[in-house]
């Protein structure tokens, strides 16, 4: 059987209007051979993990570039244990400074891919990531 | 040239499609009729410029972008960078200012005074200009859907200070249609959004006659992944749905044409940047004069802020972009900008630090004072390869204005995300080609360096002013005449709804210090929100 594709929420929290990099890692994921579904601009956190449920997503990708990447990483890391999402990988992307690369680590985002990322990093990134998660799952 | 010698150089392709020559000469250019198409400076169709002596009468504008935290705050940077010598003001608006949202509302939490100053209410902008004078210090406000709120401030406060409105210089930014492209600040659907433009036109047209109510902006379409030839097309589209807004109302193309204003990026190769902005010149023109019927000269000049181009900045290496910054305004003078801001070296990472924005400022300076960029107009001008290629960038501009207008136009493009869409595959392209070291970026992929993360000071965000904002909102709210905001606000309500010029009312309703999110709300009432087209 074919193994299942990956699914990714690449989404755009708060008010930030930068999507060139969003759209850039969704085309590339894309072609990579992954479902990805772009939330579009504006979107509330809450609006971010009722999307990543509906979608049943294994990935939720954020995009920051206004600097709120700290608050708004937190907000939806909260929101996800609430709602017991906790199986969801999360990845920040962004201008994200080295200093609060280990602050968003700690509020458990899997991954920080900064402005200058390769984007077969963020592909292999993911693939190793998911299918480890699914052969501990087997388990 | 022996076989050898041609067999070694490579195709040298410019980002536009535009394939160029090792060497260029008299038979590259033999078909320029010198008096027709390029003429004298200050003269149709001024390609070398739109001033007979440019900068040899007056330097650019330097006008760094600025603001953060408070309008207190924010004022203070204002009048330091005045002080070293800045000459005007380019102000930076929070986020939740940008969309219109209050201080207090749950939505804007995360980012107040975050990437520029949060404004709420009148009182917010009486702060930020508190001590500059408005009729000697122009200033550029960087705000696009709720444009109109943030200029009756501004008429507002420069009354306060005693100056007339026909005195009063400044700019709104107040290009909707490229925040549905890049940059993302919108709030209404496309349609009430450009019938606010035009509401705003025609009033400064009557009122603030040295007020720039639009400045058109290739420059975030560029930052979003188009080319040089797309970013000057797609901003004269713009430019020109504008236009025939304002034409439906009765007014002639001489009542506001000369009040129109571009910005436009700068990263790139330099002689094609160059050219665009020559070409760009000439074809405004052009436009303005055959298609428009303009009859005085001055409506048919593009006027122009440029000198940044962020894209081209890079987040490793980071003080490599004050060297890049600084041909970014060499680019900019060889142009003839009118104005010029460039992007800091920290503009990568967040808001200019006062050291960047100073090294920026000092930038500028030196280019006018020690280089001699100020002794002659268009000293390219003439040149075989950049009169050849201004010829070359003019037509591809056509080519690709023709292509928008056999599809019914911008307005069109961007409703149905065609326009988004193409950018953001062009971008993907340009990423992989940066990713495989096709095109070159030093520190990116070429001569890379292990500490290539270095950490630059980066300007600290203040969590305090959230709290600042609030208590103002709740001081203003409590010492207002609430009977005045309602009436206000009833009355923009129903201009909003008619045909009537919005304007008088958006000036009531901020004298009354209604904040700038009751005022949205009212727009948001009437004419809905836009729907992104999301597709990839």
């Amino acid at each position: 059987m074919a193994e299942k594709r990956i699914r990714v929420l690449l989404a755009k929290p708060g008010l930030d209007g930068h999507d060139r990099g969003a759209k850039v890692v969704a085309l590339a994921l894309k072609d990579a051979g992954m479902e990805v579904i772009y939330t579009g601009l504006h979107k509330t956190i809450d609006e971010i993990v009722n999307t990543a449920l509906q979608e049943d997503v294994d990935v939720i990708g954020l995009s920051i570039y206004s600097g709120a990447h700290v608050p708004l990483s937190q907000k939806l890391m909260n929101r996800l244990k609430e709602k017991d999402l906790t199986d969801k990988m999360v990845l920040v992307g962004g201008n994200i400074p080295r200093r609060d690369i280990k602050t968003l680590i700690d509020y458990g985002v899997t991954g920080v891919f900064p402005v200058g990322a390769r984007l077969e990093d963020i592909i292999n990134f993911i693939k190793e990531k998911v299918k480890a998660y699914n052969e501990k799952i087997r388990i | 040239m022996k076989k050898s010698e041609s067999d070694e150089i490579k195709d040298v392709i410019l980002e536009s499609g535009i394939k160029v020559k090792p060497v260029y000469g008299p038979e590259d250019i033999k078909d320029l009729d010198f008096d027709r198409e390029i003429g004298q400076p200050g003269d149709y169709p001024f390609t070398r410029g739109i001033h007979p002596l440019m900068y040899r009468k007056r330097p650019w504008t330097m006008r760094q972008y600025s603001g953060f935290g408070t309008a207190k705050e924010t004022n203070e940077r204002f009048k330091w960078l005045l002080e070293q010598g800045q000459t005007a003001l380019n102000v930076a608006f929070d986020l939740p200012t940008q969309l219109g949202l209050d201080s207090d509302d749950p939505f804007a939490e995360e980012e107040v005074g975050r990437v520029g100053m949060a404004v709420d209410t009148l009182q917010d902008m009486e702060e930020a200009f508190d001590g500059i004078p408005m009729d000697r210090i122009s200033a550029s406000l960087t705000i696009n859907p709720v444009a109109s709120v943030m200029l009756a401030m501004y008429l507002v406060v420069a009354e306060k200070q005693g100056i007339s409105w026909d005195q009063v210089r400044g700019t709104t930014q107040n290009d909707i249609l490229k925040e549905y492209i890049g940059r993302g600040t919108w709030i209404f659907p496309v349609e009430p959004s450009i019938r606010l433009i035009g509401d705003m036109v025609e009033f400064c047209s009557k009122n603030v006659p040295r007020f720039n109510p639009f400045s058109v902006c290739g420059y975030h379409i560029r930052e979003s992944g188009a080319n040089p030839v797309q970013e000057m097309a797609y901003a004269f589209e713009i430019a020109i749905a504008y236009i025939q807004e304002v034409l439906k109302r009765g007014l002639s193309i001489d009542d506001f044409a000369a009040r129109i204003a571009f910005n436009f990026d700068i990263h790139g190769n330099m002689w094609e940047q160059i050219a665009k902005f020559r070409a760009g010149r000439r074809l405004w023109a052009k436009i303005i004069k055959e298609r428009f019927k303009a009859k005085n000269p001055r409506s048919m000049t593009l006027r122009m802020i440029a000198g940044g181009g962020g894209g081209g900045l890079t987040i490793q290496q980071p003080e490599n972009n004050i060297v890049r910054g600084a041909y970014y305004a060499l680019i900019s003078a060889l142009s003839g900008t009118q104005t010029m801001a460039l992007c800091s070296y920290d503009e990568a990472y967040t808001i200019p630090s006062k050291k960047a924005a100073l090294i920026s400022l000092r930038t500028m300076q030196i280019l006018a004072d020690e280089m001699g960029l100020k002794d002659t107009v268009d000293p390219l001008g003439g040149s075989y390869y950049i009169e050849w290629l201004t010829n070359e960038m003019e037509k591809a501009i056509k080519e690709c204005m023709e292509k928008v207008e056999e599809l019914r136009g911008m307005v069109q493009v961007i409703e149905s995300g065609y326009i988004q869409r193409e950018i953001s595959r062009q971008a993907y392209l340009y990423e992989k080609k940066i990713q495989s070291g096709e095109i070159a970026k030093i520190g990116v992929n070429k001569y890379m360096m292990e500490e290539e993360m270095a950490e630059v000071e980066i300007h600290p965000f203040n969590p305090r002013v959230i709290e600042a904002q609030r208590r103002k909102l709740e001081e203003i709210k409590a010492r207002r005449d609430e009977k005045k905001v309602r009436e206000a606000l009833f009355g923009l309500k129903k201009a909003a709804r008619t045909h009537e010029n919005v304007m008088p009312h958006v000036l009531k309703s901020v004298r009354s210090y209604a904040t700038l999110g009751e005022i949205t709300n009212v727009f948001k009432e009437v004419f809905g929100e836009f729907k992104e087209p999301v597709n990839l």
